[in-house]
């Protein structure tokens, strides 16, 4: 009856998605800045959101966290606001706004009623080339993100050794260094500092405007003309054009001991390749590989091996993702029951993935991975901010709009023998970074 | 980010909608269940909120854990499908269903396809009513439980919140935490998760709300379907609890560089009549936004922390006006000293003309974003049961915030901010503090 049920199944979704749901609209601006606007009229609000082609592996060395920490003081005043004014309007206007930084972008959004639209992009325009900080603003708010790095880093192990895995996976990349930035860089960082990687990086010729909700192309073409057209493009912005990696020739292996480790583990981190503007389905099968590999706790390669099978592990994992302008990774992790060693652990893992690349992959799960990927679609559609930001960050990784909108068909069309080859390429040691973490070191061995 | 989103101290308890255009239905199904509906058919897909009263705070003595395992384990094998069976059948289905537990009630949210909605829910009624909590799938969900304990032993704000509510609630179900210990879920049986499932899954202790693409009709089939067969009954709920704290600082030692402060005395219950002057008061205080005066005075004046609000809590059998941040092991005295400042002057000095102003406008402009998805609204409509709110609130809601006036502030500020019960926890390597009880 398996088969029978999946044919059912694959019918089930070939009517057309509601066209009413979302419409997607794109142009670009005289000055160089691209517009993306996604018609949803589900409530009476909007998502308005600036990203810029701008993170943390673009910072020079020495000055790690200055992307981070520019996107904090971006709050502060500018020729028309006053310090906290943007936030203090967005506010009594009933929205919400915050912003984030990323490695490839960093970007600024409000969520308000449809009707305030004007209001919020007045404001954003005017932070895109008037920030006026003064040296003031800067000691409370370094303050501020070396709190946020103790809250979100420090106070975490976990955090400290994924930012140790990434900087000995990256040799050479800026992607080998955090995003909130090294400890003893974030307390140097000043004003200059700030104003040199705004003045280098912000401007419409960098932006990408993403507007979701209830409004349509019309109405944002002629706000974003009247606010963003104005401002000339930023001389100062090139292409990006950072760093590549060497050939990765030896594997690297690092041993973490934290007496707050709660349950002692082993998770491995590879170089991988990421979705390319018009070449992403190798990224697709990688996708596809995650979900096989470790998308389910009950059902996924990983865990009927491990958790069931063997009964070795409490937890597995198996995560990609391809959304990044460079070289990304592809993880994979075991928490063993206590009382197995970190070497045996990773035997296992290593076993189950050697016994994967051996047995091909059940067809019926494949199936089953498609279709969740399809209703997937669907229940985005519910979701006008999650789709904003999946253009936002798209578009701001180096892909087109065309990529963007091809990526669900080029992952149903992901076949096993894409996925084991994509499998063979990643998995690679001499490619690998593979961390024992511990809540005590191991004992020493006397001779 | 620049703002960290604080979750350690539950959502306010005004879970509740808003909006002109929320056209909320009411079905009473032919076999009494009685749930509220947004029918929205622009998508083909429905959203299904289920609340069973009662939650965690029903575990047994001795037995601390029970409801939290069984409810990780529910989907985990169910009727004729073993564990990997119920998964794949789910995932064929392209249905979520997730499964939670809160110290009030236990949680399911669905989530499926128009398609196939009938299947979907054949399969969810399997997990509700026929769950087989094999030996096998207990172990494997109890190991994961311990694990996540393990790590929580260590983890400042888990202890932050053990220690406080240890010594806010004595000896009422809220004092522990209903995850359990390692020595109480170590011991629970097979016949303890069995009991924990018969005392929670009770068909005359369940709400229910529904946004989607479904009919009234539907629903109401589907519903006596799903819930039909389940028992009625269930243990008695537990009893209110009157808040009583001393002023102080309590210190737990953790070697962590930066400390986690959470703090709080009693607050104002949800159906108080000046419940909307509380929760306006307390949007000027330690409200969302940067704006708030906790905000100005401990980050954005001082830089000592990434983020800190106060919250208003209502729990069923308790309200809370609760507050948290982290800061430096170095810097946690000074912040303490500025919380207590501002507590005191809000108390004395009640809020200004201007705040008061700008925290409405803030409210009652934020009140109609809330309800731009399915799930969200789901999840709200069956909030709105569970507070005992009318089904026009939506629509009245606004009316409430905007009629708060400055005397009104002016005598609740002297219920909700009362620093001489106000209680802190501090977890870290706190410098310069000494604990005082």
């Amino acid at each position: 009856m398996r088969t029978a049920a999946l044919a059912l199944i694959a019918s089930l979704f070939v009517a057309p998605l509601m066209a009413k749901a979302n419409e997607v609209t794109s142009f670009e601006l005289d000055n160089g800045m691209e517009v993306v606007v996604i018609e949803n009229r589900r409530a009476p609000v909007v998502v308005h959101m600036v990203w810029y082609r701008v993170g943390a592996a673009d910072e020079a060395p020495g000055v790690s966290g200055i992307a981070h920490f520019l996107e904090h003081l971006m709050f502060k005043a500018t020729d028309e606001l006053e310090s906290g004014e943007f936030s203090e309007v967005v506010n009594r206007n009933g929205g919400s706004d915050n912003a984030f930084t990323a490695q490839d972008y960093t970007g600024y959004f409000q969520r308000i009623a449809s009707d305030r639209l004007e209001l919020v992009m007045s404001m954003e325009a005017s932070r895109m080339d008037g920030l006026a900080l003064v040296p003031g603003d800067i000691g409370p708010e370094r303050d501020v993100i070396l709190e946020e790095r103790n809250q979100r880093v420090e106070n975490d192990p976990g955090a400290l050794i994924s930012e140790q895995l990434r900087a000995a996976q990256y040799l050479n990349h800026g992607y080998a260094v955090p995003i909130i930035g090294w400890k003893h860089e974030m307390e140097e960082l000043d004003l200059e500092d700030a104003m040199d990687f705004y003045l280098q990086h912000y401007g419409p010729n960098n932006a990408i405007l993403v507007v979701a909700g209830d409004t349509d192309a019309e109405e944002v073409r002629a706000l974003a003309e009247k606010y963003y057209g104005v401002i000339p493009a930023n001389p100062n912005i090139v292409p990006r054009d950072r760093p590549a990696e060497p050939p990765q020739l030896a594997e690297r292996r690092l041993e973490y001991s934290d007496p707050r480790i709660g349950n002692d583990y082993v998770i491995r981190t590879y170089l991988a390749p990421e979705r390319d503007a018009g070449a992403q389905e190798q990224a697709a099968a990688l996708t596809m590989l995650a979900e096989v590999l470790g998308g389910s706790q009950t059902t996924s390669v990983l865990a009927q091996k491990l958790q069931f099978e063997e009964q070795k592990s409490v937890y597995v994992a198996a995560w990609y993702s391809g959304m990044s302008l460079d070289d990304t990774t592809f993880g994979i992790a075991n928490v063993p029951v206590p009382g197995t060693s970190l070497d045996d652990a990773e035997a296992a893992l290593d076993q189950a993935i050697a016994e994967f690349l051996e047995e091909g992959i059940d067809l019926e799960k494949l199936a089953r991975i498609r279709t969740q990927i399809r209703a997937s679609e669907i229940y985005a559609l519910d979701d006008a901010g999650g789709l904003a930001r999946r253009y936002g960050a798209g578009l701001t990784s180096g892909l087109t709009i065309e990529d963007i909108e091809a990526w669900p068909d080029i992952l149903q069309a992901v076949t096993e023998d894409d996925i084991l080859d994509a499998a063979r390429l990643v998995f690679d040691r001499r490619k690998a970074v593979t961390g024992h973490v511990r809540s005590e070191a191991p004992e020493e061995v006397t001779q | 980010m620049i703002r960290f989103a604080l979750t350690m101290v539950a959502m306010l308890g005004v879970s509740a909608p808003v909006f002109a255009a929320v056209d909320i239905e009411e079905v009473t199904t032919p076999g009494g269940i009685t749930a509220w509906l947004v029918e929205e058919d622009s998508v083909p897909f429905a959203a299904l909120e289920l609340r069973f009263l009662g939650g965690g705070a029903l575990d047994r003595d001795g037995k601390r854990g029970a409801i939290n395992l069984m409810t990780a384990t529910l989907e985990e094998g169910a009727g004729d499908l073993d564990a990997q069976g119920f998964a794949i059948a789910r995932d064929e289905l392209a249905a979520s269903f997730s499964f939670d537990v809160n110290r009030d009630s236990l949680t399911v949210s669905a989530r499926f396809l128009t398609e196939n909605r009938d299947e979907a829910m054949a399969l969810l009624k399997l997990a509700l009513t026929e769950p087989r909590f094999d030996d096998a799938a207990i172990e494997r969900v109890r190991e994961q439980i311990l694990s996540g304990l393990r790590s929580d032993q260590n983890d400042p704000n888990t202890i932050a919140g053990q220690t406080l509510n240890a010594l806010i609630y004595g000896d009422h179900p809220y004092a522990t935490s209903l995850d359990g210990t390692l020595e109480s879920v170590a011991a629970l049986t097979r016949d303890d998760v069995v009991n924990a499932y018969g005392d929670v899954i009770v068909k005359d202790r369940v709400f229910v709300g529904a946004t989607g693409d479904i009919s009234a009709a539907e629903l109401s089939t589907l519903l006596d379907e799903l819930l039909g067969d389940l028992p009625s009954g269930g243990p008695p709920l537990p009893t209110t609890i009157d808040v009583a704290t001393t002023g102080g600082i309590t210190v737990e030692t953790l070697n962590v560089p930066q400390s986690v402060a959470l703090f709080g005395h009693s607050g104002i219950p949800r159906d108080d009549p000046d419940f909307f002057a509380a929760f306006v008061a307390n949007e000027v205080f330690g409200g969302s936004g940067l704006s708030s005066r906790l905000s100005q005075e401990v980050r954005e004046e001082r830089g000592l922390t990434y983020g800190i609000g106060s919250y208003m809590v209502n729990f069923d059998h308790a309200h809370l006006m609760l507050g948290q941040f982290a800061t430096s092991n170095d810097r946690v005295a000074e912040a303490i000293e500025v919380v207590l400042d501002e507590w005191g002057k809000i108390a004395a000095d009640g809020v200004t003309e201007e705040e008061l102003e700008t925290a409405k406008t803030y409210l009652t402009g934020a009140y109609p974003l809330r309800f731009d998805s399915n799930a969200a609204i789901a999840r709200i409509l069956v909030g709105m049961q569970l507070d005992g709110l009318p089904i026009d609130y939506i629509e009245t809601r606004n009316g409430k915030v905007e009629a708060v006036t400055l005397d009104d502030v002016k005598r609740v500020v002297k219920r909700l901010y009362r620093p001489d019960e106000l209680r802190f926890v501090v977890v870290g390597q706190p410098e310069g503090l000494e604990g005082v009880n």
